[in-house]
């Protein structure tokens, strides 16, 4: 692999213009890698680390009882996040997501005891423990959850790309679903109008290769899920979802397509979760191998970490990092732990925001 | 350091497994990821992997021990340099189940006492002129007048702009607000719904039209799900201030799939407002109040009442209070309870009631939830009888939660039991005949309101 500060050829693959009358229409440029300098290639590094540990912590606090109910972990995809959303501006762009969000809401600096706190539910959670780990929030960094029906958060999120183009605000949606969700019939709804009104957003497919149990070819008469928007007029990219310069080159790429008042972009990110869909999966339907083989060959944090030894970073400055960021995780496991559970009054706050 | 490796709860209703089988053995040097063992839940197998580096120290449970619970040490590691915290004891776990929570007295009842229980219509100043308003021309210039008054308020739905509405509600509001605010969508229920949602979620206050609520169905997830749970499940964070209108209720000979009254399902819904005006007065008051909220409403209205004309009080802002019902009719021998096009039954019912010196009260709810049991439980005490009148299904309706509650909190002021006057419990057929003998009329209700009088 190359060093980053040199551009390579980039395996992002863009759908082919289709045969016929409108083979002449603008399409997007073909991505290119991202050329990081060393500092973002190590806030890259760190987020992407902070994820895989939290989460790796997150599995052991539910291993305790401590956490309960659906617990989606991100291992795996942690580049995804952290390369999208470092090319955002939080509180002007806005983000959603289905309800596997933890790797979505540390990648926007949201603290991992709020979000620790709220899997655990406990008062101090940023859903003051009434959400969980499905449903977690920030308005204030136009993060919009964290939502629990597969594929509501397409729709809702182009309603937020509804939003930026009716207030005019420069903002981006990007909306985050998976490969199980793509077959949802309101994603179409929502790519029909969200190109018809030429909404500014990104959607954003993380194709892990399996909705729970179903492979995305068992599932998809079309498996190149980037060239699912074409009947609207989407263009979609596929991007190696587990190299985060190939992401981040990518989505700035979208970024200048929809800025530029084209409408939604579709990119497919292609990705690999390395844990079972919800704690309680027995991860049956793939072999040992195939996952072994993911995380030899393409783990996406090992890439960073190779990218930093090119750009001349130690393996003590990195080590010292990990030490670090194993502390915060070990801090933020400690308060969700100790924190208090709601009060018993909480049960029946929040259902309306008025009094009637 | 070491570290306790105890028995995972692999699944939600896990407490406790099978340890089949270890795959390390004491003194076997693991890293994250690798598996440890082999454990049978209550659902599957499932591997078991290590979550920190380290070399495996005493195993404690052997390989083939059924019934281990949860939280149970199965085995000691030595930590990587002690960096790794310890894992905690899974006591919050059992405190957290011990501590069942202990409903308050009350409940969401208790919630309700302490909304304004005394809130009233605002009073209309003497010598305000009285203009006859069609209930179709009130809901639009409710709509016209929160759209002049807040930019953020905006018209979506099927034939809304150019077509100037599928039942005419959006008349003209294409030409004075123009394209951005008055959007004509696909026929894409579930998708627009969506998107009205999380136009609400990101700051602004869609008002979106179903051409019936019976494509709300399609839609029912964004409405329950997206809307009415977004601000609990966010611990107030993220609202959805939302108005999800149309008519609702049977039309005329549309036939079952085209005819049903959706207020007993959303009424059920907790995080939503349900409002089913009657008058035009009402119907503009209310829905003006509804745009203004900042809860998720359904604002249900009927075809068969649009183009009624009533009383509609000339003023610059005629806003009515949200979960407040009204006396229709004052009257003390029996309470004739409805909502939506019930009440003009019910109002004719009580005429010919009175010529048959029976003096019925009738009471319009308008709001479904939160519902004003106060209002009802009043007059109850007046009249001691009860008549539930609802075009829809008996089997879990209003009409059902109003004999409940009527049960609950006056039981002692019962002369004779709450009767529900209500469609027949069928599809709605289309014979003409058949479709008249499903519906309520006047003369039910005038029968069931002598029964309770035992006359």
């Amino acid at each position: 692999m190359a060093k980053p500060t040199t551009p390579r050829a980039s395996s992002a693959k863009k759908a082919d213009a289709p045969a016929g009358a409108d083979h002449n229409r603008p399409r997007p440029e073909t991505p290119t890698d991202y050329k990081a300098s060393k500092e973002e290639l190590l806030e890259f590094y760190r987020q992407m680390v902070l994820i895989r540990r939290f989460e790796e912590k997150a599995g052991q606090l539910y291993g305790l009882g401590l956490i309960g109910g659906f617990c989606h972990l991100y291992i795996g995809q942690e580049a995804v996040a952290v390369g999208i959303q470092s090319a955002l501006k939080p509180g002007k762009d806005s983000v959603i997501t289905g309800y596997r969000d933890h790797g979505h809401m540390l990648a926007y600096g949201i603290d991992p005891k709020l979000i620790m706190a709220e899997l655990t539910g406990r008062e101090a959670g940023i859903s003051r423990g009434k959400g969980g780990s499905m449903h977690m929030f920030s308005v204030e960094h136009k993060f919009y959850g964290g939502h629990g029906i597969v594929g509501a958060q397409v729709s809702l999120g182009a309603g937020l790309g509804f939003a930026h183009k009716y207030n005019d605000d420069g903002g981006v949606c990007v909306a985050y679903f998976g490969d199980g969700a793509a077959n949802q019939g309101q994603v179409y709804e929502s790519f029909n109008m969200a190109e018809l009104w030429k909404l500014p957003i990104i959607f954003v497919i993380e194709n892990n290769q399996y909705a729970m149990g179903t492979s995305v070819n068992r599932a998809s008469s079309e498996d190149q899920l980037y060239r699912r928007g074409e009947s609207f007029r989407i263009p979609g990219i596929q991007v190696d979802g587990m190299d985060v310069l190939a992401v981040r080159g990518a989505t700035e790429e979208a970024l200048k397509w929809v800025q530029g008042g084209n409408g939604p972009i579709l990119l497919e990110m292609k990705t690999y979760r390395y844990r079972g869909h919800s704690m309680s999966d027995p991860a049956k339907y793939r072999s040992r191998e195939e996952v072994q083989s993911m995380r030899d060959k393409s783990d996406p944090i090992e890439g960073v970490k190779k990218y930093l030894t090119e750009a001349g970073v130690s393996e003590d400055d990195i080590k010292a990092m990990d030490q670090e960021i194993r502390k915060i995780v070990a801090e933020a496991a400690d308060f969700a732990e100790t924190s208090p559970e709601p009060e018993m009054h909480e049960l029946y706050t929040d259902v309306l925001v008025e009094q009637y | 350091m070491g570290i306790a490796i105890k028995m995972p709860a692999l699944s939600p209703t896990m407490e406790e497994g099978t340890l089949a089988k270890w795959l390390v053995k004491e003194g076997d040097e693991v890293k994250s990821g690798d598996i440890l063992a082999e454990i049978e839940t209550d659902k599957a197998t499932m591997e078991f992997e290590a979550v920190d580096e380290g070399k495996i120290g005493k195993i404690m449970i052997s390989e083939g021990t059924e019934g281990v619970k949860v939280g149970t040490v199965i085995a000691e590691m030595a930590g990587e340099g002690g960096e790794v915290a310890p894992t905690p004891a899974p006591t919050a776990k059992a405190d957290a189940k011990a501590e069942a929570p202990t409903k308050p007295e009350g409940g969401a009842a208790k919630l309700a006492a302490e909304a304004k229980p005394t809130v009233q219509d605002p009073a209309i100043p003497e010598g305000t002129e009285f203009v006859k308003t069609t209930v179709r021309e009130a809901l639009r210039d409710a709509m016209a007048e929160e759209m002049r008054r807040d930019e953020r308020v905006f018209v979506m739905g099927e034939e809304v702009a150019e077509y100037q509405g599928a039942y005419k509600v959006t008349q003209g509001l294409l030409d004075e607000f123009g394209a951005k605010r008055v959007i004509d969508t696909p026929i894409t229920e579930y998708g627009f719904a969506g998107i009205g949602a999380g136009a609400a979620m990101g700051g602004l206050r869609p008002v979106i039209e179903f051409m019936t609520f019976n494509f709300a169905m399609q839609a029912i997830d964004h409405i329950i799900n997206s809307a009415a749970k977004t601000n609990y499940m966010s611990g107030g964070q993220m609202r959805c201030p939302i108005v999800f209108r149309g008519p609702n209720g049977a039309a005329s000979r549309v036939g079952a799939q085209h005819s049903q009254n959706y207020g007993p399902w959303y009424a059920a819904v907790p995080g939503l407002i349900v409002i089913a005006p009657y008058d035009a007065a009402d119907a503009k008051g209310l829905l003006k109040a509804a745009i203004r909220s900042e809860d998720p409403v359904v604002f249900l209205e009927n075809e068969l009442v649009y183009g009624r004309s009533f009383d509609v009080p000339k003023l610059d802002d005629h806003v009515l209070p949200i979960g407040k019902a009204r006396i229709m009719k004052p009257g003390k021998d029996v309470t004739l309870v409805s909502y939506s096009i019930g009440v003009g039954l019910a109002l004719d019912a009580a005429e010919t009631l009175a010529g048959e010196g029976i003096d019925a009260e009738v009471i319009d709810l308008r709001t479904l939830r939160p519902l004003d049991t106060a209002t009802v439980l009043e007059s109850l005490k007046k009249t001691n009888r009860i008549v539930v009148v609802e075009e829809g299904w008996p089997t879990c309706s209003i009409a059902s939660e109003i004999a409940a509650v009527v049960m609950e909190k006056g039981f002692d002021d019962l002369d004779a039991p709450v009767l529900r006057v209500t469609n027949e419990d069928v599809p709605l057929p289309y014979a003409a005949n058949l479709e008249k003998a499903a519906l309520i009329d006047a003369a039910r209700v005038v029968d069931a309101a002598k029964k309770v009088c035992y006359k």
